[in-house]
This record gives C-alpha cells, structure tokens and sequence, in this order.
C-alpha cells in the first residue's frame, strides 16, 4: 500500500504539470473565483455541494503545502491507519480498538488507576454574578465560549479553505479526489491530526471538570457520538446543538434522580434515533 | 425438466471429511473430560466453550451479516439478568430459565434493530454499544436485583440444581458443552439452508448479492434476532456458573465483546472455523501471560493490531484460501451432470441449493 501511495502521489504530481493551464482554460474561470469567498449562506447543502468538485482545484492544495513530503509526519494515521482503509469498515474499527487498549493500558502502567483532576487554581470556583441568586460560573462559561470558538473555526476550514475542500472531497469519494490529484493518504492525516488536537483540547478541559482516570475515555467517547448523530452528520453547528440537547438532558435526568444522569441522555439520543434518524441538521448522507 | 434432477450441488471436501472425523473424536473427548482432568481444568473448559460461542455467534453477525456490534454484551448481560429475575422472582428451575431467556431476548431484539438498523457502518456499531450502555443502566435501576452493586444467585436455587457439589458441576460442564454444540449447530444448520448461501452472498457482496434478489434487510435482521437469542441464552450459563451478578460485570464490553472480537479477528472472519482458531490462541495468550497484569493487555492489543495489519483475514483466511481447507461441509460446488449425448439439449443448471 506504501509503494502505491507513493507512487500515486508521484503520478499526482506530474499529472498537475501537465493539465494546469488547459484545466483553468476550459472551466473559464477569473482567477478570484477558485476560492470561494462568500459564504454558502442561501442553501447551505447544494451550494456546497457544488463547491466540492466542480469548483474545486486540488493543484491549489498541493500548491499551499508546498513540497511537503508527509511520509515522515502524521505517523499514526500514515503509519498505520492509512493501511486499513478500503471499503470494509472492520479493519480501521479494531485497529483503533487495539490502540485503545495499548493506550488505556500503557497509561494503567505510567500512572495507575488512581482518579486524578486537573488543579486550574481559583477560576474553578469563580462565578458572574446575573441576578439574584443566580450565578455563572466563570469555568464553564470559557469552556461553552472554547467549545463555539473551535466550532466556528472548524466551520470556517472545512467550508472555506481549501484545505477543508479536500476533507470534503475526500470525504464524497475517495477515488474521485484521487483522480483530481489530491493526496488522500496525506488529507487522512491531517484530518487525523487535526481532530486528535480538538480532542486533546476537550480533554484538558474535561480534565479541570471532573475527575478522570485511565479507562474514562469509552463513556466520554459515546458522548461524542450521540452528540453527532442528533446533530446530523457533517453538520458542525448541530453537533454543538446535540452536545447541548444532551447536556441538558444529562441535567434534567440527574435532577430526577442521580442514577437517571446518563440514562436519560441515552433515552433522548434514542427517541431522536427513533423520530428522526438523519438527525437534526443533517448535512451529508451516513 | 428432467435434467436438472441430475444437478447435485456437493457439500463436502477430503478437507471436511477429516474436519467432521476430528471434530467428532474432539466432542467425544471433551465429553468425557471430567474422566480425564481436574475441577480446575473443567471451569476452564466451560470459559473456553462459552468464548467459542459467542465468538461464533459474532462471526455470523460480523462477519457473514456485516453487521459489526459492539454491543453484543447487551445480550449477554440480558440473558443473565433474566436468569436471575426469572429465577428469583418468578421461581422458575434456574435451567427452564436458559431458553426462556434466549426467547425473550429475541422478542426484545426486534425493535433494538428497528431502532439501530437505521445507522450504518461504524454509527451502527457505536449504535449497538449505546443499547448495551441503556440496558446497563437500566439494570442498575432494578433494586429487586440488587441494583447497582449486584446480586447473588439464593443457596437453595443453587442446591436444586443438584445435590452434590460433583454434579452441580458436571451439570454445568455439560450444560456448556451442549449449548456451544446446539449453537455451532444452528449457525450450521442455517449456513447450509438456502439463508446461508444468501449470507455468504452477501458476505461476498452485498450489492451483487442484493442484485440477485437477496432480501438483505430481512436475512440480517433474521441473524440479528437469533445470534441475540444464543448469546442471551450463553449469558445465563455464563452467570450461573459465576452465581454472582453485577450490572459492570454483565454489560462488561471488555468481556463479552472486545475479547470476543479480537478471538475472532485473530482467527479469521467471515468462516466458521475462525472462532475455534482465534479461541485457542487467545486462551493459550491468557494463560501463559495473564499473570503480567495490564501489560498482557498490551500485548492482545498489539497482537490485535499486528494480525489485522498483516493478515486481515485472520490465521485461518491464508489456510483456507490457499490449501482450500474447511472444517465443515460448507462448500458448494455444483457437479453437472455427465455430458449428454451429442444433439441432446444441454441441461441448465439450476437454481438449486
């Protein structure tokens, strides 16, 4: 699989010498316009959807990361994961199930299974005075701001950058980035890279919240997972959305009662599941 | 037209035909294992036969129906929680209450996959393992059985299993024995039907399969509800054998579905004889590297990552494709008929399996 990335990015490569100039001649576009840059505001879905292949010039990308050779870099995902991709969906599932293990465990081994919390000083108890009696904490106010600025700025790369185009594309259909001359191998691991380091954000602040230990990732990740689903897939303002729904959902059921927390955030991810499966604001087809 | 009575489809190979030999001089053996091994090597054993199972019953699911779960401790913690429910509140003989939970947990998973059915592909899976998180809780909710914190199974429900301690344990023994028998069974039973060419079709193929007028929806649902019903009714033995249940230990997905997936994985998906393979290899890991704590865990990962890297197929897929070895007659090869005589119509194939 090396050898034939390697040589397909190679052939990507030559091939943009050869039809750059006769590309941009036939589609007649002024040069301002391969990057689009209003918003998709009106219709959201088809003028994206239009932007994904038909405007979209790979050789751009390619351009932007200059000769960067990603052998070397992003070694998780070209080291590894980037060899069990394909159609079958199993491979890249247990790959990633085993390196959780190794990590749950090698973390087991570093730092034991004592409970831990992050100490961020005195802001973890400072609070905003609203009205009487009612108080903002100041802690997860900048968390709920954080979580909207890497948001946003996820919505900006994905829908605005080209960089985001070749997630997209990448995203559509693989074999059609390829013949476009994208690098899918290379755009896997900066889609790897980049969502690892939003992770890692999330972490350190789940980290100042609550208590944490070795084996807490599987509950926090299925968190992130109902939140997507009742938001739409690829919809980013709507997994906020669900994040919230099921935030709230987690509040109201530990108000009923504190064995109730999780499960009713679980029953409301179902009863979505259930009235409304491509969930609130879908954006892509599952 | 009389000439397709002539069309056989064959079943068995000279690779099956030892398969079958060996496999029944196995069973008699384990059978006869209380003659020939300890008490220790019998708990053993019966891990070993209930691993089998539900590896197997994952197989079928995974591996021909493509529906990758991770939420099959779901059903083994239901048909646990049912044996102990049944049994405590309801005063059934703890052993009428087996089948009784494989058929509850049928009933319960017709509208668990008209619910999760509507995901697909990695959603689905994580879908299946958000199920087995609500029965979890759920379970922790009911305080006649403990709720939290778990339960164990009366004295007297135990005793009546049998009176002395030797047969209570034989009694378990065979029971285990017997259910991995029945279950292998029934996924060979159904592989051979004309639903398993279907799955092997759509293991193959699925859009080809459902090109040919395979009803996908239906079969994977069909396999859906039956590997629920084994894995519940494997969940019940498994906690009568542990006496003790707790909602973490039931709707464990380290236990029930990560080692399960990974013996299944190691072994070969997608074949019937990767389950056995994958089950001895991981017991033999577990056995001489349990005693290194979490770095053994280390180990299964890598393992893990290392045979899904280098052979996708598991250790059995190289065996099977190359040597074209089976354990049991599962192949189909259609023998035609002796050429006819010059001038005769030539006779179909027909659509017979």
């Amino acid at each position: 699989v090396g050898q034939y990335d390697r040589a397909g990015r190679a052939g990507g490569r030559a091939l943009r010498h050869v039809r750059r100039r006769p590309v941009a001649d036939l589609r007649r576009h002024a040069p301002g316009q391969h990057r689009p840059r209003r918003p998709d505001r009106a219709g959201g879905l088809s003028r994206a959807r239009r932007h994904h292949l038909a405007r979209h010039r790979p050789s751009r990308l390619a351009a932007d990361r200059g000769a960067a050779d990603g052998g070397h870099r992003l070694p998780l995902q070209r080291g590894i994961l980037n060899y069990t991709l394909g159609d079958d969906l199993l491979p890249p599932l247990l790959v990633t199930f085993g390196l959780s293990i190794i990590i749950q465990n090698g973390l087991l081994e570093l730092f034991t299974a004592d409970s831990r919390k992050l100490n961020a000083g005195a802001i973890e108890i400072a609070t905003i005075p609203v009205a009487q009696g009612l108080y903002i904490g100041v802690l997860p106010l900048l968390q709920f701001v954080l979580a909207v600025a890497v948001i946003a700025g996820l919505q900006l790369l994905f829908y605005r950058t080209a960089l985001g185009r070749a997630f997209r594309a990448t995203s559509d259909d693989q074999a059609v980035s390829r013949l476009m001359g994208l690098d899918t191998a290379h755009v896997f691991g900066l889609a790897m890279a980049l969502s690892l380091a939003v992770v890692a954000v999330a972490g350190v602040l789940l980290a100042i919240r609550a208590n944490f230990d070795p084996s807490i990732g599987p509950a926090r990740l299925i968190f992130g997972f109902e939140a997507v689903i009742i938001g739409g897939l690829g919809s980013m303002w709507g997994t906020l959305a669900g994040g919230i729904i099921l935030g709230v959902a987690q509040a109201v059921g530990s108000k009923i009662d504190p064995g109730w927390q999780l499960l009713a955030g679980h029953l409301v991810f179902l009863l979505i599941l259930a009235v409304r499966p491509q969930g609130l604001f879908p954006k892509v087809q599952g | 037209m009389s000439g397709e009575k002539t069309v056989r489809v064959e079943h068995a190979t000279a690779a099956s035909r030892v398969g079958v030999a060996v496999l029944a001089v196995a069973l008699i053996a384990l059978a006869a294992a209380p003659a020939w091994t300890g008490r220790a090597e019998l708990r053993l054993l019966s891990e070993v036969y209930a691993y089998l199972a539900l590896a197997s019953l994952w197989n079928l699911l995974a591996g021909y129906a493509g529906l990758v779960s991770v939420g099959q401790q779901a059903f083994v913690g239901l048909g646990a929680y049912l044996l102990f429910g049944l049994a405590m509140q309801v005063d059934l003989p703890p052993l009428w209450t087996i089948p009784l939970a494989g058929l509850i947990a049928a009933v319960v998973a017709v509208p668990v996959a008209w619910l999760i059915f509507r995901l697909r592909g990695a959603y689905f899976a994580i879908g299946t393992w958000v199920v087995a998180e609500v029965f979890r809780l759920g379970a922790a909710q009911v305080s006649a059985l403990g709720g939290g914190s778990g339960i164990s199974l009366p004295t007297d429900l135990v005793l009546s299993l049998a009176s002395s301690r030797t047969m209570r344990e034989l009694t378990l023994y065979w029971l285990a024995l017997g259910l991995l028998v029945a279950i292998l069974g029934a996924i060979f039973v159904l592989l051979r039907s004309r639903y398993g060419l279907a799955l092997t079709a759509i293991r193959d193929n699925e859009p080809a399969a459902r090109s040919n007028g395979v009803d996908a929806a239906r079969i994977k649902l069909l396999v859906y509800v039956l590997t629920a019903a084994g894995t519940a009714m494997m969940g019940a033995l498994i906690f009568l054998q542990k006496l003790r249940i707790s909602p973490d230990t039931a709707f464990s997905v380290n236990d029930w579905t990560a080692f399960v997936i990974f013996i299944v994985v190691i072994g070969g998906i997608g074949r019937i004889e990767g389950p056995i393979v994958g089950t001895i290899v991981f017991f033999i890991l577990r056995e001489s590297f349990a005693d290194l704590g979490a770095l053994y865990l280390l180990i299964l990962g890598v393992v893990a990552i290392a045979v899904m890297l280098l052979a996708p197929k598991g250790l059995w897929g190289p065996i099977a494709d190359r040597l074209g070895w089976q354990l049991l007659p599962l192949a189909r090869r259609v023998v035609l008929p002796p050429a006819p005589p010059a001038g005769a119509p030539p006779a179909t194939p027909s659509s017979q399996s």
